[in-house]
């Protein structure tokens, strides 16, 4: 049985790996980076397991976006390494990185589908610019991946003419189209009704296993994102407090973790908070 | 505030200025060298040309037919109280060609196509779908910004010759056919003083206003703030950046091509 550490403040927490799992589909090891004054990512260090979903929750201003950022490449870390598929990703040239992200896939908060393309141009998007498919096949994946997401006939239709979840939805398929092996979502429910975040996350569990995919998701959405995730990391101020299974967290007795789920803030939260 | 807190801010002013022009720089020399690495993507140039050239064609024709009819009477007026109401042709041609045509066609442009530009850029970045671009691995600044830049190095010259034209047929229209000036002086006299190089004057100026007016539009878009008034604000700023730059280039290379 695989077992957890938990950081109570003075430290990270040390990841334990899963003996159930392949291996480590990305490994962040020691992660720093300051925006002006601020120290967002304070030594984060966090393994992500290969084929499972590994959510990342925390209270606002934790830094869980800025390490999605960091992960999928976007931002640079001041310190620290980031391994993802074996490759240690910071040092990178511009062609490295398009190299590793050739293995991604990813879902905006808000979708980022391309306003003035249609459902089909935006999934199709991937395919048509980064492989030498026919236009038959790029369509046939296409109609496949929004079977897939439960978006079939919907191919005409613009953005702008689409609910937020079926927004979601068509930005989830671009994100698959091209079978990527890391899937990453930021904040894949926000601004969706109870009824389509229990939809989404179910679609996020079926896609992952049909798939075949790890998943890193960045959730506010708690508790309602641990029946769809295999690994919770908890951040607080910047570093990794507590991380393992669901159920090994749930469990941890740890006041700040208990307090976040309860939605109080700690006097030490107050105080960040009001230092902005 | 103490005298060293104030030095420090001003260091980081000056600092933060700094880094910003030089990104402004550097932004331009990315998406000049993008345009000629592969992967070339004609349908996004064509995309642009018929967005920044095409769209922009009946505005040009409106404001070029506008601008010589003014001078035909402006001209006519004023070289008639010297008895040279012949040389009109010429004035008329000259001032559009070189100056007047290039200058208002790219201002005009800036004010419509460069103003969408960075609107749309903005929207993009605020909506993270500059970001998604990156994530696949996809240039933004090859995808997005060279195209534009090439379409305006071809739009704006062939542009700035319709406004042109059109301003010479205004000014006939004024100066001969409303104010009486001599119809067979008015285009002999173009043909007599006017040379390749008054026209590549202004075809030189319109290739610079183009360059500028989409880098200037694209980098204030690309660069917008992702709030509320993030785009709105880098949509005015690009205008109003590009109109300043167009009048201060247009000083520098008349300084230069006289």
């Amino acid at each position: 049985m695989s077992q957890t550490e938990i950081n109570h403040g003075d430290g990270n927490a040390q990841n334990i790996r899963n003996p159930a799992s392949a291996g480590n589909a990305i490994e962040v090891r020691d992660l720093r980076r300051r925006f002006g004054r601020q120290q967002v990512l304070d030594g984060v260090t966090l393994d992500f397991p290969a084929g499972q979903i590994t959510t990342i929750v925390g209270p606002s201003g934790s830094g869980k976006t800025v390490l999605l950022k960091h992960i999928n490449l976007l931002l640079r870390p001041d310190s620290g390494t980031i391994v993802i598929d074996s490759v240690e990703v910071t040092k990178l040239g511009a062609t490295g990185l398009d190299a590793v992200r050739e293995k991604f896939g990813m879902l905006f908060q808000a979708g980022a589908l391309f306003d003035s393309m249609s459902i089909f141009d935006n999934v199709a998007f991937p395919l048509v610019e980064k492989t030498r498919l026919t236009r038959a096949e790029i369509a046939e994946h296409v109609h496949e991946t929004l079977n897939a997401v439960g978006l079939q006939g919907m191919e005409a239709k613009f953005p702008s003419e689409m609910s937020g979840g079926m927004q979601k939805r068509a930005a989830l398929a671009r994100a698959l189209v091209r079978r990527p092996k890391i899937l990453m979502l930021d904040e894949p429910t926000t601004g969706l009704d109870p009824s389509r975040t229990g939809a989404i996350h179910e679609l996020i569990r079926r896609t992952q296993e049909n798939f075949h995919l790890t998943a890193v998701m960045v959730s506010h959405d708690v508790p309602a994102v641990f029946q769809v995730s295999d690994r919770v990391a908890f951040l607080h101020n910047g570093r990794t407090h507590l991380n393992g299974t669901v159920a090994q967290v749930m469990a941890a007795d740890d006041d700040v973790f208990k307090r976040f789920l309860a939605g109080k803030a700690s006097g030490e939260e107050n105080e960040t908070a009001l230092a902005g | 505030m103490s005298i060293v807190e104030m030095i420090e801010r001003l260091g980081a002013l000056v600092i933060d200025d700094v880094a910003q022009l030089g990104a402004f720089v550097l932004f331009l020399v990315g998406a000049a060298f993008y345009v000629f690495v592969p992967p070339f993507k004609p349908r996004l140039w064509i995309r642009q040309i018929r967005i920044i050239g095409a769209d922009s064609l009946f505005l040009i024709i409106l404001i070029g037919g506008f601008t010589g009819m003014v001078l035909g009477l402006q001209g006519y007026n004023t070289l008639r109280r010297f008895g040279s109401d012949g040389a009109l042709g010429t004035v008329v041609a000259l001032v559009l060609v070189r100056e007047l045509g290039p200058v208002l066609a790219a201002l005009m442009i800036a004010a419509r196509a460069g103003s969408a530009m960075a609107a749309e850029l903005g929207s993009m970045q605020s909506t993270e779908q500059i970001d998604a671009l990156t994530v696949m691995a996809i240039n933004p600044v090859q995808y997005l910004v060279s195209p534009r830049m090439l379409a305006g190095v071809i739009s704006f010259p062939l542009l700035t010759s319709v406004f042109d034209v059109v301003g010479i047929f205004g000014g006939y229209m004024v100066g001969v056919g409303l104010m009486g000036a001599p119809s067979g002086a008015y285009f002999n006299g173009i043909a007599a003083n006017m040379d390749g190089h008054d026209i590549m004057t202004g075809i030189y100026k319109a290739l610079v206003f183009g360059v500028v007016v989409t880098w200037v539009c694209c980098y204030k878009g690309y660069h917008a703030e992702r709030m509320a008034t993030g785009v709105s604000r880098a949509t005015t700023e690009a205008v109003v950046l590009s109109s300043a730059l167009i009048l201060a280039f247009d000083y520098f290379l008349t300084s230069i091509l006289l």
